[in-house]
């Protein structure tokens, strides 16, 4: 970011698109837009075209499995926003993408129509259940892709304006703000568990057969879901790298450094604060929406404390304040989720933990921290880095590289 | 040494604090405090520690709400407006600037950038996202790096340069935002005599087309400032004049100076 004036006199640069130049310095985003654009072809490609038990095949399953990735990628690329750049530490934004889910999950249900369980074209299977006689007025539209669409960015988008105007404007910060979001996640969790809420209580909602009108379980579908979680990945990215790479990216830098220093220069640091929650929730929810059809059901237990904080240890791992490492960390530790939970399902939460407490101690800045601080040869500061060199390299490399 | 003899006698002051209290628990910070800046002067505050001098900064930039008072500012255009009725982003754009005690200095942004945001304009959200650097508002930035003897530092991360050059740049914020009033916090902490007087230099430049409150606990700088002082102790106004007759007040000189 400090080379960007340089780079702005230099007149290769105004040869560049809008696009280019967003990217301009930044090597990461660079190689990780290349590899999404990358893989949104080749997954969807070997999927499709190489027959099953071929070298090139790519399972339905693990294209799946890449597609959730994307989106919690996303959903860690929308905490970095905050956390990296503006100080918000969220501990709640599991529930942004929860809002999204349901809205998209809220369409689906209705894209069932009679094929469900009690056959009624109007009314969900569970509402059936609970013997209601019409549709709540709040599902009304969900039946159109396009309202649950906008209502993707709407829901969590007016949460998080809500709760920020309340939280901002009356200067909670800190850890009282990071404890609040908590609440919000929590208060949410036991409303969705209710029956009478209208959302399916602790089933959530799920059965889903198509979206529009294309069978959910077809690999087809499932590429098109996949290569709309890549696009919308990289469309994030690029809206994060414009906001924090733009004047107002410097002032949200500045409220996290010093934010008395901010508005004594005159910046309102409540509607900065609440501008860059609201974009941060509304792509939380795009997240979640993209996440839904790709895993079938959505249900309160999205909402739980503990996914939100899990986030916040993917954007730590990865690297904070860098966007990129925010998708590394999500990918990383997602994959070693998957991969452990198989392997030692009880030990997992242990590792997560363990993990954190080494990202903290070794890897303050996060996996691209480190390998920046190598390249740059600034090793000698880094911990794990003597740690690796100096002492029993193959006993504690094992460990730290976990 | 001869008192700098405000100007603009004529016309209202820039800055009157009207029988201002502020009080935290019960004790009270400022007690009926009354302070009066002519356009165009240069202030001197001092006082023993305790004296209210950081917390009258705080009433006048809106950081602190005074139990009662006001404290009057006359606006170029907007004329009087009473400052308590603001928080701190719009006293900021009103152009009242405060330099802290503490250099902050925004140290993760480079000394460029850190003038950038300061530079006068573009408060609101939108115009932040959509700002670019004209060429006229670059050059401003370049002619406000060589005033502070920054001009190669540019690049550097705010965080990397020295204390004085932190309080140079924050010097320059200030500048930056183009205010009408200067609130300055002790500025010469932690400087090398050198630097000290180069500050006291740059100060009275500026005194030639702004009004400034400098709070200092220096007295060699004060000397150099060669302004009108005032001294407060328990949040009032103790002793006014010339920096020679309040350093001859027996008052001053019992609580303050003598110690």
């Amino acid at each position: 970011m400090s080379t960007l004036h340089n780079i702005s006199e230099n007149p290769k640069a105004l040869k560049l698109g809008p696009i280019a130049t967003l990217l301009v310095g930044d090597k990461g985003g660079q190689r990780l837009i290349m590899a999404l654009l990358a893989l949104a072809i080749i997954f969807p490609f070997c999927n499709l075209v190489f027959p099953e038990g071929s070298a090139l095949h790519v399972s339905t399953y693990t294209l799946t499995l890449t597609g959730k990735y994307l989106c919690y990628a996303l959903l860690a690329l929308s905490v970095d926003l905050i956390w990296g750049y503006c100080g918000i530490l969220s501990l709640g934004h599991g529930a942004f993408f929860a809002l999204g889910g349901y809205a998209m999950g809220m369409y689906l249900m209705r894209q069932i129509g009679d094929r469900g369980v009690y056959g009624n074209a109007e009314l969900p299977d569970f509402m059936v259940f609970l013997d209601w006689k019409e549709i709540p007025w709040y599902w009304f539209g969900f039946d159109q892709f396009w309202f649950a669409s906008i209502m993707v960015l709407v829901a969590p988008g007016i949460l998080a304006f809500v709760f920020g105007w309340l939280a901002f404007r009356s200067r909670v910060t800190g850890v009282y703000l990071s404890i609040i979001t908590q609440a919000l996640t929590y208060a949410l969790m036991l409303a969705f568990f209710r029956n009478d809420m209208g959302f399916g209580g602790n089933n959530g909602l799920t059965d889903f057969k198509d979206i529009l009108g294309f069978d959910l379980q077809s690999s087809n579908t499932r590429s098109a879901l996949f290569i709309a979680s890549a696009l919308a990945l990289v469309l994030g990215y690029l809206i994060s790298r414009f906001i924090t790479t733009s004047k107002l990216g410097r002032v949200l830098i500045s409220i996290r450094d010093a934010e008395m220093r901010t508005r004594f220069l005159g910046y309102k640091v409540e509607y900065y604060k609440l501008f860059v929650f609201v974009v941060s929730a509304m792509m939380a929810g795009v997240a979640g929406a993209l996440y839904v059809p790709q895993v079938g059901i959505i249900n309160p237990g999205e909402f739980t404390p503990i996914y939100s904080i899990e986030i916040i240890i993917w954007v730590a791992i990865g690297g904070r304040g860098t966007l990129f490492g925010a998708v590394i960390g999500a990918v990383a530790v997602n994959y070693a989720k998957t991969y452990f939970t198989g392997a030692f399902a009880e030990l997992w939460l242990f590792m997560l933990g363990g993990l954190f407490v080494m990202a903290t101690l070794y890897l303050p800045k996060g996996i691209v921290g480190f390998v920046r601080d190598i390249k740059q040869g600034d090793g000698a500061t880094n911990k794990l880095y003597l740690i690796l060199k100096n002492k029993i390299p193959s006993k504690l490399s094992s460990k730290g590289s976990v | 040494m001869a008192l700098a003899i405000p100007k603009h006698l004529e016309n209202a002051p820039i800055l009157y604090l009207d029988g201002v209290s502020v009080s935290f628990d019960g004790f009270k910070a400022l007690n009926n405090l009354s302070l009066c800046i002519e356009p165009g002067e240069m202030r001197a505050i001092i006082g023993p520690n305790g004296a209210g001098k950081t917390t009258m900064m705080d009433v006048i930039t809106g950081k602190t709400r005074p139990d009662s008072g006001t404290v009057s500012f006359n606006h170029k255009e907007l004329k009087q407006l009473d400052l308590t009725q603001y928080d701190e982003a719009e006293v900021a754009n009103l152009g009242v600037g405060r330099k802290f005690q503490k250099p902050s200095v925004i140290e993760s942004l480079t000394v460029f950038e850190n003038l950038e945001l300061a530079q006068k304009g573009g408060r609101g959200i939108w115009q932040a996202l959509m700002h670019t650097l004209t060429s006229e508002k670059k050059q401003q930035i370049k002619n406000t790096l060589e005033l502070i003897a920054l001009q190669d530092k540019a690049q550097d991360l705010a965080a990397n340069l020295s204390h004085g050059q932190k309080q140079w740049l924050e010097i320059g914020m200030l500048i930056s935002q183009e205010p009408e009033l200067l609130l300055i916090d002790e500025p010469a902490a932690g400087m090398t005599d050198e630097e000290t007087m180069k500050t006291a230099e740059l100060f009275k430049k500026l005194a030639k087309t702004h009004s400034l409150v400098v709070v200092e606990h220096d007295m060699d700088f004060i000397a150099a400032l060669d302004c009108k002082v005032t001294v407060l102790n328990e949040g009032s106004v103790l002793a006014e004049g010339s920096l020679e007759s309040v350093q001859k007040n027996q008052q001053v000189i019992d609580v303050y100076l003598g110690r």
